[in-house]
């Protein structure tokens, strides 16, 4: 059973969007995801300054059997990316939650994340997922 | 029946296998009204040998004795090896090369393409071709959008002294993704680009630069290349495999290089063939290799450490990303990157090099007899890689016409392909016309010229 | 080793070198600023070395010449070397493309009796011959759609509908094309989901695209139900023509409703992979289209005489899609098999390939594999579902492609359709014996022993080749594209 963290929130497309102190949301894969994903051999990430709306597309995980796309789990302005990820993209898949992050973004309205999937709503989508 | 081995023992046991008395019953999931299609245009079956009979019939109807037309097709001298090698069964009959380890033979050939077409543009990767020089171009236009973030623009501007039938299929592929392609006008003098080009390029995504041009002149690549670089836009260069053994490869133009070039690789030991098929190689800047379409290959290590080739990038391409894919490409031109391969191993530095000199010493050749007809001038000014305009006194369309009546085609009629150039003849000499050969062209060309005014 | 590896400095074939004596390189000094002074980098070697280099590498292919190779939808089928022999004849090999009418009568006349055939064989109105692929033929297809639908002021239709189980190409091209895909369900027959495709179209609905048989190796009982469903709000059907080769001369797609398709001739008209290319993909058009068809065509005017037909003569067409006229190589190659076959050969063609894919499927499934529609009639091809052995043995489909290459057979085609999981697309062609059949089944059922009973030797598989599995992770990551040479 893939691991699942209770300190973040989750979109039905597998990202996590973590709410730090300073009020910035760091975003990155599930380790669902990443498991379905496999060997992770290249990440795009967003420029700096970039503004997003809610569910746009903002990166790209490519691994050797797909590409997917990594859409914005709340609007804002990107302010960091993971520069980890260019040389070691295996990060992704050794610590989805911690070093494998993908970018930061400043929400436009710190309450957004609640609109997303809490811990157990994620659960339950994988379990379904998993039949 | 041609290639079906079944004898009709076999298709009894084979039907009793199933449960089926006849091969109808399998059909008998599609509808009857669908079945019973006769065929009316197509004739019976012949033999090999009356087929070859035919075909040595037909063939001859196309033969010609000697031939100087270009124009983005060359004839080049094809070394007996290239296709003893490429007709082998394992070449031609392998497929793509999905089973990496049952296809190493084809994999290695790529790969080593990719370097040789790497080293002979001077750029970083190349991918392992996609159809023909104009589709490679489109492609190149769709990267250089999807690439370009400093610009973020539909804007291509391409040079006016483009080959048109590219220019045409590059809008067929583009327009439907909302892309502009705006024509920079080149000198009606020198047939290049101008010398300033002013706002022009500003917010382009990408500038297309022929090099050499349709007209066989060289643009000053370096200014062009430079001038997009400032304004943002990226430099796509369509070139001549042949004329980069002497003329500035777009990995060295300007100070930072083309960033995508692309061109026709029929020259490289693909025969003219009516026209296909050939192969077009893309190369560009190590930063935009995501961005590239079509099957790359490279080099990794298999389960003992052992160096293999496989196809690579896959997850950009259509079978996986699908509606998100860089392209629709499926295929690449496995043969003819193996005939090409073969090409320049065969030649070498120095043999390329010696064709590309010999074509250029021929078409100056060609040039000053020719100028010596009375009438008979350059059409425009400026030095040129193996084909020249020559502006004559009479039609050329006509000239064409009596001189292929005596087995000599002498080069493109120009007046369907730009306006206001129906007098104008675009003649390509190669490795392969020897002195003599241009000897008969100028006297051909001279009697002709004389034949048109009388009619006139 | 690489050809680079061979490589000295000094070494050369000279007979390749063509200089005539009085071209010095001083020669080149008009060329100015223009000159080239870097190295141009291409391999320094002996004529013998090249020929034994590539030789030897060619000998670690896989082939159709080689091998029996079953896989799905690319229709492996003998590549006739009469067909080479006839193409390569060297007044078609010389002819330059723009030569003058007058000396290519030859060659057009092949090229306009190969659009009849291709009209008659589909059941269509007008043919094209520039498409260069299958890739291609699919963009010109889809853009005739809207075309027509542009030229009819029609602005509204801007969505492509794809079944589920359709091959990349399709939505990658419809995308290319300027439309929005909608994906229809597959039911658990195998069939399009007559309902869903009801709900779905409407006044946004340019297209449908499909195949038939589908991509899960059955055929559209329903095809003209769909036709009509789409027809009637006011769609086009559009034809991929992948797998054609079950039903040659037996069912034309321009009967079952299809208003344009192309064809794969590098599949059905035998025309040689190449190793991944050229192929030629053809598009034919129902009498709406025709006013699209990219250029240029071949005409015959009263006199008998054959000429070009581009945008004078087809003022609405989409374009043209080549820097001349297609593959004419690979046009002439299958002209050469139409000829060869005639018509009874193609009739021929449809019936062989449906037997031998029963056949085999029959025996697979005796042997012990699941079928992944077993109710079904196989067409050309049948898809085996190993979800069970997956499960049960934790050897996928990809063990099993890998094991049959040390048996000498190359492996069906692996996961697709998407939806079908661990599955094997299989299809034989109809020019393989019985004998090479059930060589392939006693191989088959080997395999799903070892499985069983030493399954290591089928996950670490292959063997026996030149290379044991290639870690395509590192491929991906280290990206090692070109060789660098030391200097």
């Amino acid at each position: 059973m893939a691991e699942t963290r209770d300190n973040v929130r989750y979109l039905a497309s597998h990202e996590w969007a973590r709410l730090e102190a300073d009020g910035t949301v760091t975003v990155g894969i599930s380790d669902h995801a990443q498991d379905a994903l496999g060997d992770v051999v290249f990440v795009e990430l967003p420029e700096i300054g970039r503004t997003v709306q809610v569910g746009e597309e903002v990166a790209v995980v490519e691994s050797v059997k797909a590409a997917s796309d990594i859409y914005a789990p709340v609007a804002g302005t990107i302010i960091g990316f993971n520069d980890v990820l260019d040389a070691a993209p295996e990060t992704v898949n050794e610590a989805p939650f911690d070093g494998g992050w993908f970018f930061k973004l400043q929400p436009a309205d710190d309450k957004a994340l609640n609109e997303l999937l809490t811990p157990a709503d994620y659960r339950a989508l994988c379990a379904a997922d998993d039949h | 029946m041609p290639f079906i081995p079944h004898t009709a023992l076999d298709e009894q046991e084979m039907l009793g296998a199933i449960g089926v008395p006849n091969i109808d019953a399998l059909f008998d999931e599609i509808p009857g009204n669908l079945r019973g299609a006769t065929l009316t245009e197509v004739p019976s079956g012949i033999s090999e040998m009356a087929l070859q009979r035919l075909m040595d019939q037909r063939a001859r109807l196309d033969e010609v004795d000697l031939s100087f037309l270009g124009a983005g097709a060359y004839e080049h001298h094809i070394p007996a090896a290239v296709w003893d090698l490429v007709g082998r069964g394992e070449f031609m009959t392998a497929y793509t090369p999905y089973q990496a380890e049952a296809s190493q033979g084809t994999l290695q050939l790529i790969y080593e393409f990719q370097t040789m077409m790497t080293r002979l543009t001077a750029m970083d990767v190349a991918n392992a071709s996609v159809y023909d020089g104009a589709t490679a171009l489109a492609e190149a236009m769709l990267m250089a959008v999807r690439a370009n973030k400093t610009n973020k623009s539909n804007r291509i501007v391409v040079a006016g002294n483009l080959n048109p039938n590219y220019h045409a299929v590059c809008h067929t592929i583009v327009k439907n993704q909302g892309l502009i392609l705006d024509v920079l006008d080149y000198d009606p003098s020198s047939g290049c680009l101008p010398g300033s080009v002013g706002a022009a390029l500003d917010d382009a995504a990408a500038l297309v630069i022929s090099y050499p041009n349709f007209f066989g002149g060289l643009d000053d690549v370096d200014y062009l290349t430079d001038q997009a670089a400032s304004a943002g836009a990226l430099v796509i260069g369509v070139v001549n495999p042949t004329a980069l053994a002497l003329i500035k490869p777009p990995g060295e133009w300007g100070a930072r290089g083309a960033d995508i070039a692309v061109g026709e690789g029929q020259p490289l030991g693909i025969p003219l063939a009516s026209g296909g098929p050939y192969l077009g190689f893309m190369c560009c800047r190590q930063q935009f290799v995501r961005q590239m379409p079509g099957r790359i290959i490279g080099r990794t290590v298999d389960q003992t450490g052992q160096p293999g080739y496989t196809l690579t990038l896959q997850a950009r391409e259509q079978h996986i990303r699908r509606g998100k894919a860089t392209s629709n490409i499926c295929t690449n031109q496995g043969l003819l990157v193996t005939a090409a391969t073969i090409y320049m191993s065969l030649l070498g530095n120095e043999g390329l090099r010696q064709v590309a000199l010999t074509a250029h010493a021929g078409i100056n050749a060609l040039t000053d007899l020719a100028c010596q007809i009375d009438g008979v001038t350059v059409r425009f000014s400026g030095p040129v890689f193996h084909e020249r305009v020559l502006a004559l006194p009479v039609d050329a369309s006509r000239v064409v016409d009596k001189m292929a009546v005596r087995g000599v085609l002498p080069g493109l009629a120009l007046g369907d392909w730009v306006t206001g150039m129906a007098h104008c003849l675009l003649v390509n000499v190669t490795e392969t016309k020897t002195a003599a050969d241009i000897d008969l062209f100028a006297r051909l060309l001279a009697e002709v010229i004389e034949e048109v005014k009388a009619t006139c | 080793m690489l050809i680079y590896e061979h490589s000295r400095p000094g070494r050369m074939a000279r007979a390749q070198y063509v200089a005539a004596e009085g071209v010095s390189p001083e020669l080149a000094n008009d060329l100015g600023v223009h000159a080239r002074s870097s190295t141009l980098g291409l391999p320094e070697v002996s004529e013998l070395e090249v020929v034994r280099h590539y030789t030897n590498l060619s000998s670690k292919n896989f082939a159709i010449d080689k091998q029996f190779y079953p896989l799905g939808s690319c229709t492996m089928k003998y590549n006739p070397r009469g067909a080479h022999a006839v193409a390569s004849i060297p007044g078609f090999l010389k002819r330059h493309p723009l030569a003058p009418l007058a000396n290519s009568q030859g060659y057009l006349s092949c090229a306009y009796e190969l659009q009849n055939y291709l009209k008659d064989v589909t059941g269509m109105q007008a043919v094209s011959l520039t498409p260069m692929a299958g890739a291609q033929g699919e963009f010109a297809g889809v853009a005739m759609i809207r075309a027509y639908h542009q030229k009819r002021g029609d602005h509204d239709r801007v969505e492509i509908l794809v079944p589920e189980a359709a091959h990349g190409t399709n939505p990658a091209t419809a995308v290319m094309c300027g439309f929005v895909v909608r994906e229809i369900p597959v039911t658990k027959e195998g069939d399009v989901d007559l309902e869903a495709l009801k709900a779905a179209v409407g006044p946004r609905t340019a297209g449908l695209m499909m195949t038939n048989p589908s991509t899960c190796g059955v055929f559209e009982r329903q095809i003209q139900e769909i036709a009509e469903t789409v027809h009637e709000a006011g769609g086009l059907l559009y034809y991929d023509g992948a797998n054609l080769n079950a039903i040659l001369g037996k069912v034309r797609p321009g009967d079952m409703g299809f208003d344009v398709l192309h064809m794969n001739l590098h599949k059905t008209f035998a025309t040689p992979h190449g190793g991944g290319g050229p192929g030629s993909g053809p598009v034919g058009v129902g009498a709406r289209l025709a006013p699209f068809l990219p250029t240029p065509t071949v005409g015959m005017d009263e006199d008998g005489t054959y000429r070009w037909l581009d945008q004078k003569d087809i003022p609405d067409t989409i374009g043209r899609l080549s820097s001349f006229m297609g593959n004419a190589g690979i046009l002439l190659r299958a002209y050469a098999y139409a000829r060869l076959l005639g018509a009874e050969g193609m009739n021929r063609v449809g019936e062989y390939a449906t037997l031998n894919a029963n056949y085999l499927a029959k025996s697979l499934e005796k042997a012990g594999y699941a079928l992944a529609y077993p109710a079904r009639r196989a067409t050309h091809e049948f898809i085996v579902t190993l979800a069970s052995e997956a499960k049960h043995q934790h050897v996928t489909a990809m063990d099993f492609a890998k094991r049959l290459l040390d048996y000498g057979y190359h492996a069906p085609t692996t996961y697709f359709p998407l939806l079908v999981p661990e599955c094997l697309l299989i299809e034989p062609t109809e020019t393989e014996s019985k004998a090479e059949i059930d060589g392939f089944v006693a191989a088959m059922t080997q395999i799903r022993q070892e499985a069983m009973t030493d399954s290591a030797l089928v996950t670490t598989a292959p063997h026996t080749l030149p290379v044991t599995r290639l870690d395509d992770v590192k491929a991906a990551r280290d990206l090692d594209l070109a060789f660098k040479v030391t200097a």
